[in-house]
C-alpha cells in the first residue's frame, strides 16, 4: 500500500531534487550545443577541486615545522619563507600526482581503488535520482562482501562459473540489505537516512559475528580473518605484476547500465518521476512504493557488487575492516559526480587517484595520507555549496545550474 | 451573538457512524495484539529461561564493588515468577486494554531483561553495580550527543554531523589540555570547538541552504580528515601533546556513600554530572521558557515565527551552535573523561548512535537520555556477558539496540514525530 | 489609527508586483483591497507588514513616515496581519501561539507565564466576542476557530490596524457572516481594517471604501454605494466579463459511476467521507460543491484509486473498481484532473513532452518493452501542444516554467487524449485566467457530450453553477443536499454548504428564518450577477 504521508516524501524538496543538472537533460534553451553545456557543467567541480587543493596546500604549510620556522624569520629572509612553502606544497602534490597518474603501476593502483568507489558511488547516485539518501552503502557493501566471500571460498568450480556466481552473490547480499531499508521506507515511511545508518551498524556486527563462526574461519583459527578465496574465484589481474583487476570493467559496465536505465528505460523514467514529484508519479499511476523499495534495493545491489569486487579482488579474504569507510567515500563520489553515472566514474577515478597518490606522497614527503580526506571533504563542500564557489570566484549564477537539494528531509512540512 | 454552527454541531451527541465504528475496532485490535505479544514473551521466558535454568541453581547479583552487598535468587523460580507476571499482564491487556500502554511496555521489557540476566548468569555471581556503572558511563556521551541533535533539530536543522563535531572536539579538547597542562582548558576548548564546527553547519544549511544531510556529511568527512591528519602529523611527532589525562572522579559527600545507588550515581567525573544537569535543564527550558518556545516555533513553522518578529536565521544559528557545544562535551568526554588521549576516529560511530538515541527519545532530551541508557546498557551487558560466556553471540546483543531503533522508526510502537520544519531551509522575506 | 501607502512600487526579478500604489485607511474604516489572484494584493500588504521592503514609496502612520525592516517593526507600530495561511503552530496551544514573540515571562530564565497570557486572551475574547479556549491545541481546532485565534493573535499585540488576507476562502457562508460581524465590531471600536479579497459579494457588504488592483496597479477607487458587483468585476478583469458556458441540455444515459455506502479516512485517520451514496449517468455532469475540507479531496482520491475505501463500493459501468489502482482505472477510461496541478498533475522539472506521457510512458508506441522511444514521445507532444493550444517555447521546456493555464492545458491534453467514460476534475480552473477557464470548461462539456460521466469538485459557486447538471453539496463528509434542474440556485447551495439539510432549506421556518432573511439580504440573487466572480478566479 502506498503510504499517504511518508515524511520523507516532501514534494517541495523533491522538486528541486537532483536530476536536472546542466548537460544532462535538454531544457528550455535547447539550442546550446551539448559540448558547451558539458564544459559549463564542469566549471563548479573544477573550481571545487582547485579550491580544495589550495586549502590543502595551506594546511600542509601550517603543519610543516620547517616551513613554519622559515615564516618565523620572514622579515630576515622573506623569499626563503615563500620558497620553502612552495617547495613543501609542490613536493607533496607532485608526489601525490605521480602516485596517482604518473606511471602504469600508479594507474593500476588508482583504478583498483576506484573500482569499489565507482560501484558504491553509483549506489548512492542512483538512490539520489529517486530523492533517496542512501547513507547505507557501507552496510550494503559488507553484506555483499559476506555473500560473495562465502561463495568464493566454498564452491570449488571453474572460475568461469565461480566468479560470476560470487559477484552475483555480492549483488544479492547488497540487494537484500538495501531492500530492507527500501521496504521500510515504502511501507512505513521510515526515513532511509536513519534506517540505513542502523543497518550499517547491524551489518558490521553481523560481519563480526560471521568471523567467529566455523563456516567462515579456517579450521583451528580464532583470528577474525576468513578463509582465503579459492584461487579461481579471484578477479583476474590483466596487467602482469600490477594489482588492478577485471573489477574495473565490471564497474564500467555498471556505469553504462545505470546510465541506460536512467536515460533510456521506462524504469528510469519512473525513478526520476518519483524523485522529482512523488505525488505526480502516484497520480499518474506509478507504483511509488514499489519504485522506492526497488530503487533502494537496486542501489544496495550495486553497493553489494562493490563489496564483492573488494573481497574477490584486492584483499582475497574477509576481515572485519575489509570495507572500511568506502561506503562513506562513495557519498562524496556521488556528490562530486552530481549523481550522473559518468560523473560518478570520473569522480571515483579522481578519488581513487587521490587515495593511491597519498600513499606515494606519504612515502616521499612524510605528509600523512589523511590529508586526502580533508581534500575530499573540501571538494564536496564546494560542490554541495556552489554558492560558496560563486562567492569566492564571483561567478554569475546560471539559472539551470541550481539543483542542490538532493534528498528530502525528515521534517514533514 | 450566535456561535458558529460548525462548533455547535461538534458538541451534539451523535450516534457513531460506520466509519467511526470501524476505526475503533481497528484500535482495539491493535491493543489486543500487543496483549498477545506480551503473553508470547511471558511464555517464552518461562520456556527458555525458566526451564533453561537447572532446578536448584541460584543467581547472585553483587550490588556493591566496595562491600559484599548482594542478593541471591533461585534462578528457575524467579524466571517462572517473572514470566507469569508478564503473561498475566498480557491476558489483561488482550481482554481489556490497559491505560498507559507505554509504561507497561517499558515494564515488560525491563522484566524480560531481568529474567534474561537471571538465566544468563545462573550458577554464578554477577556484578550488577559494575554493569550499571558502565551503562551510565557509556550512556553519557550518547546522551550529550543526542542533546546536540535535539537542540539543532528542534530549531529545524537536521544534524547528522554529531559524529564529526564529537570527533573534532575530542581532538581539540585533548590537544588543548595536553598543550596547556590544564584539563579545564581542554574542557572549554572541547565545547568551543564543537560550537565552531556547528557554526559551519549552520552557515551551510541556514545561509547557503545546502541540503542539511549533505552539509552534515561534509562536516563528518572534514572532522575525520583533519583530526586524522593532525594526529598523524603532530601527535605522532610530539607524543607529549597526546597525554592529556582524565578528569578524576568526584565522590559526592553523603550521597556517594549510599550503597549501590551512591556507587552508581554519585561517584563520577565532571562530565557525568554536567550531563545530569544539562538534560533535565534543557528539557525544562525547551518546553517551559520563552527561549524554548521560540526555538520550537522556528522548528515547526518558521514563517509564523518570522511574522511575529522572531529572527529565524539567528535562532537557528544559536540553536545549532549550542548543539555543537553539547556535541563538544560529548566528544571531549571521550578523550578527557574516559581515555585520556586522542585516538584516530575515536568516536567510532557514537555520533550516529546519539542520532538514533535522539529519534528514539522523540526529540526530547529526557527521552534521549532514556534511549542512551538503553544503548549503554546493551553495550555494557554485552561486555560483561562476553566474559561470563552465554549461548547468545555477543554481536547480537550489540545489534539489539539498532534493531529496536529500526523498528521504532518504522512505526512499530508509535511513530516518532519530528519537528514539522526539520530539514527544510527557510527563505527569509 | 490612520495608515497610508504612498507611491509604493515593488519589483521582483522580471515582474513589477506593485506600481505606484496609493491608498489610505482611517480609524474605524474598512478598506477592501480587491483584485484577481496575482494582482499584487498580498505583495502590497507584505510591504506594509514589513515582510518585503518596497523599492519606492513610503508608508505613513498617523501622517508620520515609518520604515519597517521586519514584521516586528510593523507590529510595534500597531499593524497586525491575519494571514491567508494561518500562521499558527499546530502543536502549540492557542495561548502559546498568541504569546509567541510577545511573551510574558518570569525570572531570569524567562519561564513562560501562561496564566497571564490566558487572562489576557480571555479578556480579549470577551471584549471582541471571539470565544476560544487558550489551552486547546491549534491542530485540534476547526478552521473557523483557528481564524478567530489568528485575529486574537493580532489583537494580543495591540494592533490598531488589522490586515485580513483572503479571510473567507476557507469559511462556510455562516462563518463568513459571523466574520463580517466581527470585522464591523472591530472597526466600530476604532480599529482600521484592510480586507483583501477577490470575492465581490463580501466587498459590497462590509467595505467602506474599495480599492481595485490589477497587474499591480490601482485601477479603481469606489464605495459600495457607487458601484455594483458587475462594475467591480469588469474593473478587476479589465474588460466586460461574462461566464456563460455554451452548454446544450444534458442527455443522460445509463448510470456510469455508482457509489454505494462509501466511507473514507483522511490522513489523520479521521472519517472524512461518510456512507455516501450517489450515481452519475453517462452524459451528465455532477458538481460537488462545498467549502474546502469537507471530504471532497478524499472522495475524489477514493474514486481515482489514490486512497482506500474504508467501507462501501464503487462501480464503473457495472465493474467493481473499489480497490482498483490508478493504472487499472486509466485502462478503464478514467480521466483525472487533480486538485493540486503543480504537485500532483505534473513533474515540474520534467519536459512538457515527458509530462504528456506521464501515465502512458510504458505503452506502445512510447516504449518497446522497457526501452523508451523518445521520437514517438516527441511527435506525440508536438501534436498535443498544437491541438490543445499549449503556449510553450518548445516541448522540451520544463513544465514548471509554464503559466498556470498552460500547465492545466498540459494535464487536460494528457487526460483527454483518449475518450473517457468517467472524468473526474477537482478544482479544474483554480487560479486560472478567464481565457483558460473558458477553454477548459468548454472541453469538459465536450467530454460530457461525447458520453462521459463527469464529476466536478469545486469550491467556486460560479463554476458549479456554470457546469453542473446536478449539484451535490458536501458538508462534513456527507451530502447535505442534492439539487437538480430548477432547484439549483446560489442561495440553496450556500445554505447547504453550511450544513443545513434539504428540509430546513425548503421550509424556511423557526430560528433559521432570521439567518435566511439575512442571507437573502446580503447575497445578490443569482440572476443578477452571472458575471460576478467565477471569472475572477
Amino acid at each position: 500500500m502506498i503510504d499517504e504521508d511518508s515524511p520523507g516524501m516532501n514534494p517541495g524538496l523533491a522538486e528541486a531534487a537532483s536530476g536536472e543538472f546542466p548537460g544532462e537533460t535538454e531544457n528550455g534553451n535547447g539550442r546550446t550545443p551539448r559540448w558547451r553545456k558539458f564544459l559549463r557543467s564542469l566549471k563548479v567541480p573544477a573550481l571545487a577541486i582547485f579550491s580544495a587543493l589550495f586549502l590543502g596546500g595551506i594546511l600542509i604549510i601550517l603543519t610543516d615545522t620547517d616551513v613554519l620556522w622559515a615564516w618565523a624569520r620572514f622579515f630576515n629572509d622573506p623569499m626563503r619563507a615563500l620558497t620553502r612553502s612552495w617547495e613543501a606544497v609542490w613536493d607533496a602534490y607532485s608526489a601525490l600526482f605521480a602516485g596517482a597518474f604518473g606511471s602504469l603501476s600508479a594507474w593500476s593502483e588508482t583504478l583498483l581503488r576506484a573500482t569499489p568507489l565507482i560501484l558504491a558511488g553509483l549506489a548512492v547516485a542512483f538512490a539520489f535520482k529517486a530523492s533517496l539518501f542512501n547513507i547505507g552503502a557501507n552496510g550494503q557493501m559488507i553484506l555483499g562482501a559476506i555473500f560473495s566471500a562465502y561463495v568464493g571460498f566454498t564452491f570449488d568450480v571453474t572460475g568461469w562459473i565461480l566468479v560470476p556466481l560470487a559477484l552475483a552473490g555480492g549483488v544479492l547480499g547488497g540487494f537484500l540489505w538495501g531492500g530492507i531499508a527500501g521496504v521500510l521506507k515504502a511501507t512505513t515511511g521510515a526515513h532511509e537516512v536513519i534506517t540505513t545508518i542502523m543497518l550499517n551498524f547491524i551489518a558490521a556486527f553481523l560481519l563480526a559475528y560471521f568471523l567467529t563462526t566455523d563456516t567462515f574461519l579456517p579450521s583451528g583459527s580464532a583470528n577474525p580473518i576468513s578463509k582465503n578465496m579459492l584461487e579461481q574465484a579471484r578477479l583476474h589481474r590483466f596487467i602482469g605484476g600490477e594489482r588492478v583487476d577485471i573489477g574495473i570493467f565490471v564497474a564500467i559496465a555498471a556505469v553504462v547500465l545505470v546510465w541506460w536505465v536512467l536515460e533510456k528505460s521506462t524504469l528510469g523514467f519512473q525513478v526520476k518521476a518519483v524523485g522529482l514529484s512523488p505525488d505526480a508519479a502516484k497520480y499518474s499511476g506509478m507504483k511509488v512504493a514499489l519504485i522506492i523499495a526497488l530503487t533502494l534495493a537496486a542501489a544496495g545491489g550495486l553497493a553489494g557488487l562493490a563489496g564483492a569486487t573488494v573481497v574477490l579482488g584486492a584483499t582475497g579474504v574477509l576481515t572485519g575492516g575489509v570495507i572500511g569507510n568506502l561506503g562513506f567515500d562513495a557519498i562524496a563520489v556521488a556528490l562530486l559526480g552530481r549523481s550522473n553515472p559518468w560523473g560518478v566514474l570520473a569522480a571515483a577515478i579522481l578519488f581513487g587517484g587521490l587515495n593511491a597518490g597519498a600513499v606515494n606522497m606519504q612515502a616521499e614527503t612524510q605528509i600523512p595520507v589523511d590529508i586526502v580526506i580533508v581534500i575530499q571533504a573540501l571538494i564536496i563542500l564546494f560542490v554541495a555549496a556552489p554558492g560558496l564557489v560563486r562567492a569566492i570566484y564571483r561567478i554569475k549564477k546560471v539559472d539551470t545550474e541550481e539543483a542542490q537539494s538532493f534528498t528530502s528531509s525528515w521534517g514533514s512540512s | 451573538m450566535t456561535t458558529i454552527p460548525a462548533n455547535a454541531s461538534a458538541d451534539e451527541i451523535q450516534a457513531p457512524t460506520d466509519g467511526e465504528v470501524a476505526l475503533e475496532a481497528e484500535e482495539l485490535r491493535k491493543a489486543k495484539r500487543v496483549g498477545w505479544i506480551w503473553i508470547f514473551v511471558g511464555v517464552a521466558i518461562i520456556w527458555l529461561f525458566g526451564f533453561g535454568s537447572e532446578a536448584g541453581v541460584e543467581t547472585t547479583f553483587n550490588l556493591s564493588l566496595e562491600s559484599d552487598l548482594s542478593i541471591t535468587l533461585p534462578s528457575r523460580i524467579s524466571c517462572f515468577v517473572i514470566g507469569a507476571i508478564i503473561v498475566l499482564l498480557g491476558i489483561v491487556q488482550s481482554m481489556r486494554p490497559l491505560p498507559k500502554r507505554t509504561i507497561f511496555t517499558v515494564l515488560v521489557v525491563l522484566l524480560a531483561v531481568f529474567a534474561f540476566l537471571i538465566w544468563a548468569t545462573r550458577d554464578s555471581s554477577f556484578s550488577m553495580v559494575g554493569m550499571l556503572q558502565s551503562t551510565l558511563i557509556r550512556a553519557t556521551p550518547l546522551a550529550l550527543g543526542a542533546l546536540a541533535g535535539v537542540l539543532c533539530e528542534r530549531s529545524g536543522v537536521v544534524n547528522i554531523a554529531i559524529e564529526g563535531m564529537m570527533l573534532f572536539a575530542a581532538f581539540m579538547g585533548s590537544f588543548a589540555a595536553a598543550a596547556s597542562g590544564n584539563l579545564w582548558i581542554g574542557f572549554a576548548v572541547g565545547v568551543v570547538s564543537g560550537g565552531i564546527l556547528a557554526y559551519g553547519h549552520a552557515g551551510l544549511s541556514v545561509t547557503y541552504k545546502v541540503d542539511q544531510i549533505i552539509s552534515g556529511t561534509v562536516i563528518n568527512f572534514f572532522a575525520l580528515g583533519i583530526t586524522s591528519y593532525l594526529a598523524a602529523q603532530i601527535l605522532t611527532k610530539y607524543p607529549d601533546l597526546n597525554r592529556a589525562g582524565t578528569f578524576a572522579r568526584i565522590k559526592i559527600p553523603i550521597l556517594g556513600d549510599i550503597p549501590f545507588i551512591g556507587e552508581i550515581l554519585f561517584d563520577n567525573n565532571i562530565y557525568v554530572y554536567v550531563a545530569y544537569f544539562l538534560l533535565p535543564f534543557v528539557t525544562f527550558m525547551l518546553f517551559k521558557s520563552r527561549w524554548g518556545l521560540r526555538v520550537r516555533s522556528v522548528g515547526e513553522l518558521p514563517k509564523a515565527a518570522d511574522t511575529v518578529g522572531i529572527n529565524v536565521y539567528r535562532t537557528r544559528y544559536i540553536s545549532v551552535i549550542l548543539g555543537g557545544g553539547a556535541a563538544g562535551l560529548a566528544g571531549s568526554f571521550l578523550s578527557l573523561g574516559s581515555v585520556g588521549s586522542f585516538q584516530q576516529n575515536m568516536t567510532a560511530g557514537r555520533g550516529y548512535i546519539a542520532l538514533a538515541a535522539m529519534i528514539l527519545g522523540r526529540w526530547n532530551p529526557m527521552g534521549a537520555l532514556g534511549a542512551a541508557l538503553l544503548f549503554g546498557f546493551a553495550e555494557s551487558l554485552q561486555s560483561k556477558l562476553a566474559i561470563i560466556g552465554t549461548p547468545i553471540p555477543s554481536e547480537f546483543l550489540l545489534m539489539a539496540p539498532y534493531i529496536v531503533t529500526l523498528f521504532f522508526v518504522a512505526g512499530f510502537g508509535g511513530r516518532a514525530q519530528p519537528p514539522a520544519a526539520d530539514g527544510v531551509p527557510y527563505e527569509q522575506g | 489609527m490612520k495608515v497610508e501607502l504612498r507611491g509604493i512600487t515593488k519589483r521582483f526579478p522580471g515582474v513589477i508586483a506593485n506600481e505606484d500604489v496609493n491608498l489610505s485607511v482611517n480609524s474605524g474604516e474598512v478598506l477592501a483591497l480587491l483584485g484577481e489572484n496575482g494582482a499584487g494584493k498580498s505583495t502590497l500588504m507584505n510591504c506594509l507588514y514589513g515582510l518585503y521592503k518596497p523599492d519606492e514609496g513610503a508608508i505613513l502612520i498617523n501622517d508620520q513616515i515609518v520604515d519597517f525592516e521586519t514584521p516586528g517593526d510593523a507590529m510595534a507600530a500597531g499593524i497586525g496581519m491575519v494571514h491567508q495561511h494561518f500562521m499558527l503552530v499546530p502543536v502549540f496551544t492557542v495561548a502559546e501561539n498568541l504569546m509567541l514573540g510577545n511573551e510574558s515571562v518570569n525570572g531570569p530564565l524567562g519561564v513562560l507565564n501562561l496564566g497571564d497570557a490566558r487572562k489576557r486572551i480571555n479578556d480579549l475574547s470577551d471584549k471582541y466576542n471571539l470565544p476560544v479556549d487558550p489551552d486547546a491545541l491549534v491542530r485540534d481546532l476547526p478552521v473557523g476557530v483557528e481564524q478567530r485565534a489568528e485575529i486574537l493573535k493580532a489583537l494580543y499585540r495591540d494592533a490598531d490596524c488589522l490586515i485580513l488576507d483572503e479571510p473567507t476562502a476557507v469559511l462556510t457562508p455562516d462563518e463568513i457572516a459571523e466574520l463580517e460581524k466581527v470585522i464591523r465590531e472591530l472597526a466600530d471600536s476604532g480599529k482600521s481594517i484592510i480586507f483583501i479579497t477577490h470575492k465581490l459579494g463580501e466587498v459590497m457588504r462590509i467595505a467602506d471604501q474599495i480599492v481595485v488592483l490589477r497587474h499591480g496597479k490601482v485601477v479603481g477607487r469606489t464605495t459600495p454605494e457607487d458601484t455594483t458587483e458587475l462594475g467591480l468585476a469588469s474593473m478587476m478583469v479589465g474588460r466586460d466579463v461574462q461566464l456563460v458556458v455554451d452548454k446544450p441540455e444534458a442527455e443522460p444515459g445509463a448510470p456510469m459511476l455508482e457509489v454505494r455506502d462509501l466511507s473514507v479516512l483522511d490522513d489523520r485517520d479521521a472519517v472524512a467521507v461518510e456512507s455516501l451514496d450517489f450515481e452519475i449517468r453517462a452524459g451528465e455532469i455532477l458538481a460537488v460543491a462545498g467549502v474546502q475540507g469537507n471530504g471532497q479531496t478524499e472522495l475524489v482520491e477514493a474514486i481515482t484509486g489514490m486512497r482506500p475505501a474504508l467501507t462501501g463500493s464503487i462501480h464503473l459501468d457495472g465493474e467493481d473498481i473499489t480497490s482498483a489502482t490508478p493504472r487499472e482505472l486509466w485502462t478503464r477510461d478514467l480521466g483525472h484532473i487533480p486538485e493540486d496541478r503543480q504537485a500532483d498533475g505534473l513533474v515540474e522539472p520534467f519536459s512538457v513532452a515527458d509530462n504528456l506521457v506521464l501515465n502512458t510512458y510504458n505503452w506502445k508506441p512510447f516504449a518497446k518493452g522497457i526501452l523508451r522511444d523518445s521520437s514517438e514521445v516527441r511527435s506525440h507532444a508536438n501534436q498535443l501542444v498544437e491541438d490543445f493550444d499549449v503556449r510553450t517555447a518548445s516541448i522540451d521546456t520544463h513544465a514548471g516554467t509554464l503559466s498556470g493555464g498552460n500547465q492545466q492545458k498540459v494535464i487536460v491534453a494528457r487526460e483527454f487524449t483518449h475518450s473517457s467514460r468517467l472524468l473526474v476534475a477537482a478544482q479544474p480552473t483554480r487560479g486560472l485566467d478567464v481565457g483558460s477557464i473558458q477553454y477548459i470548461h468548454g472541453r469538459i462539456v465536450a467530454e460530457r457530450d461525447s458520453g462521459a460521466a463527469v464529476l466536478i469538485v469545486s469550491s467556486e459557486l460560479d463554476e458549479v453553477l456554470a457546469l453542473a447538471d446536478r449539484v451535490a453539496v458536501m458538508y462534513e463528509g456527507r451530502f447535505s443536499g442534492m439539487l437538480e434542474g430548477d432547484e439549483i440556485s446560489r442561495n440553496r447551495i450556500g445554505l447547504l454548504m453550511a450544513g443545513r439539510t434539504g428540509d430546513s432549506v425548503d421550509s424556511q421556518d423557526g430560528d433559521s428564518q432570521e439567518r435566511d432573511s439575512q442571507e437573502t439580504d446580503t447575497r445578490e440573487p443569482p440572476t443578477q450577477d452571472p458575471a460576478a466572480n467565477g471569472s475572477t478566479e
